[in-house]
């Protein structure tokens, strides 16, 4: 059974805002009977641009069903430009959190939102359109909404992914590729957690110094090197002597020695300092390659 | 709020003469009933009457018998260990309908190797025997295929199946958890090699089951480490556990026919009076060929869990095959199986009766259920009005 707080099962009985307005300014429409869930949402405006009226239909759980409401109440009499900006979090929140398998409820109520404005500002009343490579064909979910859902919610793993937007969570013969993407993403944070880079010319710090060469083995080399089916680790730093580690198809090739210097060591030197001097870590090399 | 309990496939309630029996077992006569004294040893002799029991509800001999844990290891044993036993042999045949405790298990063979056949079924669950039939050979070791579904409660042709399967000189295992009690077996008379089934699903406790294992089938043990069960299930044996399986057997036994009528009568009732009050549902399953107990029917076009929520706060106990409920995206895999399309499996709800369920709860069950999917249909964006 499910965990649901008392918020949720109060807007599951006693759903706010249900109905259909015929006039509405924007509709949106998400979800489908295959899916699970789905939920139609309008709105009508009033003439300073606020939601005058809300209303919902949900096709769904007690958790989609009460996120709908807990949305037509975040986002009644908000101006327009402010309602654009709720987040599934939000929704969660405003229910007092929902049970991480049920996350994509929430997301599910964000998209609808989305789908409505569009359709108001578009003027049409065509269905909301999927935007970008479908990653997921199970649940036919984009590239670039499972990069929202990573960024909005800090999700790391696939699980969390499949929980948020339900990608992976049919054939799963796409969890791979959802992995592709947190990595991708992690990549991005870290590059933005980064201590700041120092001025031109000054000299730097121990910290500063290995985070620019793992920064430069991530964005500058390991790309490189996975198009071949290679990978690369660093494993130590010692004054400006950097060791690493080539990983799979590096490990075995007979050009590894090139790879080294005219790939790894020629990066390192260009974005660290021109005093690097790259080694590869020995025993694991020779071993491989044997 | 009284609790009305329509969900006995997913348990029952311990039987208050199975309660009473087992009670002395757990702090009075706590033996070991391998042990040498006394004191253990009248414990072993109640263990060998539980044995005897449960074989006269199958209609075998008690030393086909062996206590396990659960269905779950009862069904694990069996193919696990066929497979052990038949080395040079490296497939199995089961169904797409199968119980996880089964299909889990021949998913993980396939990945180790082995062939797995899964038999399709029809729209109302049913399999097609010439198919079968088509790939029984030299190389099939086992065939597992279950006496009832837990789901629908559509009941295959076992005894036909089986007899087909042994004239090929092949191993048939049945997983048998939903149908003793409920279907009359008589092993005896009938060509399974290996039958599971599950004290909890038979008014006994949670952590007994039972393996039936013809004498002369060959089967490798699954659990090492003593002698208990001849050898053929290690482990010191749950003792109240055991006699209270014993006593539910001999309880199921005694008015069999009488209990089963009953049940299928109230059944009926409900699934009628649901039909005839509610528009857009229909029954899931072989009606034609169904357990006594079981009634799964789906209203279209809205969704199990929030159906299931609403029920529960009438006290109201079932299940769905819906995504929702189980935590995965996607509905039941045996109403997918069955081809019973998207608007109908998420709207799907089995209720599963017993001997203790009444008229009264069977009626207010009726009275409860048409609003509460008028009020869903009133929710979803599907109907029109």
């Amino acid at each position: 059974m499910w965990e649901y707080t008392d918020k949720v099962r109060e807007h599951f009985f006693n759903p706010r805002n249900v109905g259909e307005i015929p006039d509405a300014d924007g509709v949106g429409e998400v979800g489908s009977l295959a899916c699970g869930d789905a939920l139609k949402l309008m709105f009508k405006l009033d003439e300073k641009g606020r939601i005058k009226d809300v209303k919902f239909k949900t096709f769904g759980c007690a958790s989609a069903i009460a996120s709908s409401s807990a949305l037509t109440e975040i986002i009644k009499g908000m101006p327009l430009e402010e309602a654009a900006k709720v987040t599934n979090k939000d929704i969660a929140d405003y229910l007092g959190g929902l049970p991480e398998q049920k996350m994509h409820c929430s997301v599910m109520g964000r998209e609808a939102l989305e789908a409505a404005i569009e359709n108001y500002k578009g003027g049409s009343k065509k269905k909301h359109e999927l935007e970008g490579r479908v990653v997921c064909t199970c649940f036919g979910v984009t590239e670039k909404e499972i990069e929202r859902v990573i960024h909005e919610n800090n999700l790391d793993t696939v699980e969390q992914v499949t929980n948020y937007c339900k990608a992976g969570g049919g054939c799963g013969g796409c969890k791979g590729e959802i992995e592709k993407i947190i990595e991708r993403i992690e990549g991005e944070r870290a590059k933005q957690k980064a201590v700041p880079a120092p001025a031109k010319g000054q000299k730097l710090t121990n910290i500063q110094k290995i985070q620019l060469i793992q920064q430069t083995i991530n964005e500058q080399i390991r790309p490189a090197l996975r198009g071949d089916g290679g990978n690369i680790d660093l494993i130590d730093v010692d004054g400006n002597k950097v060791i690493v580690a080539l990983r799979g198809m590096c490990a075995q090739c007979a050009l590894a020695n090139i790879t080294m210097r005219d790939l790894v060591e020629a990066k390192i030197r260009e974005f660290v300092s021109p005093d690097i001097c790259v080694e590869e870590q020995k025993d694991s090399a020779d071993e491989q390659r044997k | 709020m009284k609790t009305i309990y329509f969900d006995n496939n997913a348990t029952t309630k311990v039987a208050d003469e199975v309660l009473e029996e087992i009670k002395p077992y757990f702090c009075d006569l706590y033996g070991n009933p391998s042990s040498m004294h006394t004191f253990g040893g009248q414990v072993g002799i109640k263990i060998r009457e539980a044995r005897e029991k449960s074989a006269a509800l199958l209609g075998c001999d008690p030393s086909e018998i062996i206590f396990t844990g659960c269905g779950t290891e009862s069904d694990n044993t069996a193919i696990k260990g066929t497979l052990a036993a038949h080395p040079n042999r490296r497939k199995v045949i089961t169904t797409r309908v199968e119980h996880p405790a089964v299909l889990s298990v021949c998913r993980d063979l396939e990945n180790q190797g082995y062939i797995v056949v899964e038999l399709a079924v029809d729209k109302k669950g049913r399999l097609n025997l010439s198919e079968l039939e088509s790939h029984l050979d030299d190389n099939t070791a086992l065939v597992t295929i279950m006496f009832a579904n837990n789901e629908t409660g559509t009941v295959f042709p076992v005894e036909r199946i089986a007899d087909m399967v042994k004239a090929k000189g092949i191993v048939f295992h049945t997983d048998a958890v939903q149908a003793v009690g409920k279907i009359p077996i008589n092993l005896s008379k009938s060509s399974i090699d290996l039958l599971s089934l599950s004290g909890h699903k038979l008014h006994a406790p949670k952590g007994v089951g039972i393996l039936y294992v013809r004498k002369g089938t060959r089967l490798a043990p699954f659990m090492l480490g003593g002698h208990q069960e001849g050898g053929r299930r290690a482990g010191t044996e749950n003792v109240p556990g055991i006699i209270g399986l014993g006593k539910a057997c001999e309880l199921a036994m005694k008015n069999f026919d009488q209990e089963n009528k009953k049940v299928k009568s109230l059944r009926d009732k409900l699934e009628k009076g649901i039909l005839a009050e509610c528009p857009d549902c229909m029954v899931n399953g072989d009606t034609e060929s169904r357990l006594p107990n079981t009634s799964n029917i789906s209203f279209e076009l809205i969704e199990g869990e929030a159906i299931l929520l609403m029920l529960d706060r009438f006290g109201i106990c079932a299940s769905s095959g819906s995504a929702c409920t189980s935590g995965s995206l996607e509905p039941s895999h045996v109403l997918r199986a069955m081809g019973v399309p998207f608007t109908a499996a998420h709207g799907s709800i089995r209720f599963s009766l017993s001997r203790y369920n009444t008229e009264e709860e069977v009626d207010f069950t009726i009275e409860k259920i048409p609003p509460i999917i008028a009020r869903l249909r009133e929710l979803s964006p599907f109907i029109k009005k």
